[in-house]
């Protein structure tokens, strides 16, 4: 099977930043100018340090586009945690194995006690997080998982650890809709820099995840870098690449990019490349330009101010009310956090401040009546 | 013995094979294809295609057409 | 402009050429040489017992582009993968332009028999262009049925009407992995200019040169009018309405507040 890692073969992380660095307003404008289909030499002028001059523009053209795609509605999901054992090791993430901390994977009981509760805040969607940790949360573990709680939920998304083709249709089976795997950076050579230990540090098996999930025929796939890690504009060119070419093979799927920041600061790992909120924006603003049928998608790591404000202007899915540890919803102690939260309003507060600008809140993305 | 050939009836001798009725048809062979009762027979096989009564022989060649 | 690959193999044309309605073989061949074309259909006949070969097939005897023949007059997927076995040994290509139109008024294409008999002779290892309806989903089927490229239509073929499909093109452009030639409909130079700045990888033309005053003279307007929209599309069009100036910045206001 031919896959992504064939593109990637022959792309140069080098060149790629040369390429963006050397862009100039006229790129940017021809491609905000664009009749057809943008392409990735397009993109690369978007996110583009000449594209800064150009934000009101491509501000103005995003929210025309999300408007005619996506109308005047924001989707609402919730995170829940199912375990944060972890046997690789990534530099960036409180869960990872050489971390010292308490681990917990979530009972039968426990998860559906999670469940219910953020149900009862009105959520009908929800995502499923793990750590890789194949002895404690298999496979079988995941196919339960999604089994007990799709009576509870109509629709359910997991970011798991990367599964093989036939793993994938099971869930899908089960009951799943959609998977989120990001591949944290495209720069190949410093990968492993990063992570050090475990599955995870093998580049290939991660980067052909979604060539996996296309193959076994997942609903939705979701993408994304981990910002800050290595320069965002030139990862940012990959993951389009990337984008462009799942969307052309998996015609049938629907794509989703996330933009998970590493804020300076907070006490975390300290990312090399911060991100601005400024260039977070222009980076929204190009995927919406280069994709309009593109689900966006903020977690709660932005601040409340940032996400009411991008709310509209290319931004459809927010995560609300989350925790980002196993048990989290129904204990007080969270000390088991993978990271920790900016927006930390109540999934109410979130929905009224979203109607408060002429959005509809959304809970559940779709209906899964009539798939068998 | 008689066969259809592109619709009009045309006699050989018993035994005769494809080859024998484009020869005898006096076409110049370098482009064309010929099916017996819808089914390919390839240049190659010509002299060895045996024809029977009442076989129906199609020989097409590209003409011009969009 | 850059050149076009098929199946692995580069064309410096981006103009096919049909060769059918010419007033005779010395138009053909004038046409042929003024576009410039690399490709030239050709459609399967039977063979006239009174003798005499096509003296328009005899034209193209010093042609040194890809002869593309065609499947037209064939109504099902069974007659096309017949016809293409026929036209494979008549013409020693794999080259294939499935077209297969049950409706003799209009000829449009039956798109259920067009994917059924791509996905056999996919198998037996044609080159297949398949002529269809300009429909993104039947475009995205072909290609995974093995098409090496799609033909869709702008309008109904000889209509002259140019991209009345217009927004489907668009889509189909967007999304393929396969050369997309725009067939059918294409009236004038101004309409493969169009196709071709839209992205189209190539444009195939038949009426509007073979019936022209001038076929040569029709066949070299055809020819410029290619290369300039694709040159125009690879070189990137400038937008279609100016940047209005940033006088105020209400949308990104908020970002100077954070
Ligand atoms: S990022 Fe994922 S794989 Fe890496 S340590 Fe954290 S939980 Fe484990």
């Amino acid at each position: 099977m031919s896959t992504f890692q064939n593109v990637l073969d022959v792309m140069d992380w080098d060149q790629i930043s040369q390429a963006i660095a050397s862009k100039t307003i006229h790129d940017v404008d021809r491609a905000l100018g664009r009749r057809s289909q943008l392409d990735v030499d397009d993109f690369m002028a978007l996110v583009s340090p000449a594209a800064t001059t150009r934000l009101e523009a491509m501000a103005s053209l995003s929210r025309e586009l999300t408007m005619r795609r996506f109308g005047k509605t924001a989707q609402l999901y919730i995170p829940i945690y199912l375990s944060n054992e972890c046997t690789n090791q990534c530099v960036y993430c409180g869960f990872s194995a050489e971390n010292e901390i308490a681990r917990k994977t979530l009972t039968a009981n426990e998860m559906i006690q999670e469940a219910e509760l953020v149900r009862s805040w009105g959520f009908e969607h929800v995502l499923l997080v793990t750590g890789e940790d194949a002895r404690q949360v298999d496979v079988d573990y995941l196919v339960s998982a999604v089994e007990l709680l799709r009576p509870i939920f109509a629709q359910i998304s997991l970011e798991v650890q990367p599964l093989s083709v036939a793993d994938y249709q099971r869930l899908l089976v089960a009951g799943a809709t959609a998977v989120y795997v990001y591949q944290e950076t495209y720069h190949q050579s410093v990968y492993k820099n990063y992570h050090k230990k475990g599955k995870k540090a093998i580049f290939d098996w991660r980067l052909e995840t979604p060539d996996r999930l296309g193959e076994a025929g997942m609903r939705k796939i979701g993408l994304g870098c981990l910002i800050g890690l290595e320069d965002w504009r030139t990862d940012s060119v990959f993951l389009a690449t990337h984008l462009r070419y799942l969307e052309k093979k998996y015609w049938r799927t629907r794509f989703s990019v996330a933009f998970p920041r590493l804020r300076p600061h907070t006490g975390e790992f300290e990312p090399k490349n911060p991100q601005s909120e400024k260039e977070l924006a222009q980076l929204i603003w190009a995927y919406r330009i280069f994709d309009p049928d593109l689900e966006l998608s903020l977690s709660t790591r932005e601040s409340a101010d940032f996400r009411d404000s991008i709310l509209g202007l290319g931004i459809t899915h927010l995560s609300a009310a989350s925790r980002t540890d196993p048990g989290g919803y129904t204990t007080t102690d969270h000390s088991l956090e993978q990271f920790s939260i900016n927006d930390d309003r109540s999934a109410n507060e979130v929905a009224q401040a979203i109607r408060a600008k002429g959005y509809e809140p959304v809970w559940k993305d779709w209906d899964a009546v009539l798939e068998s | 013995m008689r066969v259809i050939c592109n619709g009009s009836e045309q006699d050989l001798a018993d035994g005769a094979t494809v080859q024998n009725l484009i020869e005898q048809l006096e076409l110049e062979p370098r482009g064309l294809a010929v099916a017996v009762n819808d089914a390919l027979v390839p240049k190659t096989r010509w002299s060895l295609a045996v024809l029977f009564a009442g076989d129906r022989v199609t020989v097409i060649r590209a003409a011009q057409g969009g | 402009m850059k050149p076009l690959i098929i199946a692995g193999h580069s064309f410096n044309s981006r103009l096919f050429l049909g060769s059918g309605k010419f007033s005779s073989p010395q138009a053909m061949l004038d046409a042929m040489n003024a576009s410039e074309t690399e490709m030239i259909t050709v459609a399967l006949r039977r063979v006239d017992l009174q003798g005499k070969s096509d003296p328009m097939l005899e034209a193209l005897k010093n042609f040194k582009g890809q002869l593309l023949p065609n499947t037209s007059g064939v109504r099902d997927a069974k007659e096309a993968v017949f016809a293409a076995q026929m036209a494979r040994e008549a013409l020693g290509t794999r080259w294939l332009k499935l077209e297969i139109h049950p409706d003799p008024r209009w000829l449009l294409p039956d798109p259920i028999e067009t994917l059924k008999a791509c996905e056999i002779l996919a198998k037996e290892g044609f080159i297949i262009l398949p002529y269809i309806q300009a429909d993104p989903v039947l475009c995205k089927r072909l290609e995974e049925a093995g098409a090496a490229a799609v033909m869709p239509l702008g309008a109904p073929i000889g209509s002259n009407q140019g991209l009345q499909t217009r927004a489907m093109l668009e889509i189909i452009i967007a999304q393929s992995r396969v050369p997309v030639v725009v067939d059918a409909g294409i009236g004038a130079p101004s309409h493969a200019c169009e196709a071709m700045e839209m992205g189209a990888d190539a444009v195939l033309v038949n009426t509007a040169i073979a019936v022209a005053g001038s076929p040569a003279i029709m066949g070299r307007c055809f020819r410029d009018a290619v290369s300039a929209g694709r040159d125009a599309y690879e070189s990137g069009l400038p937008a279609r309405h100016a940047q209005s100036a940033e006088a105020s910045s209400p949308l990104t206001a908020f970002l100077d507040k954070l």
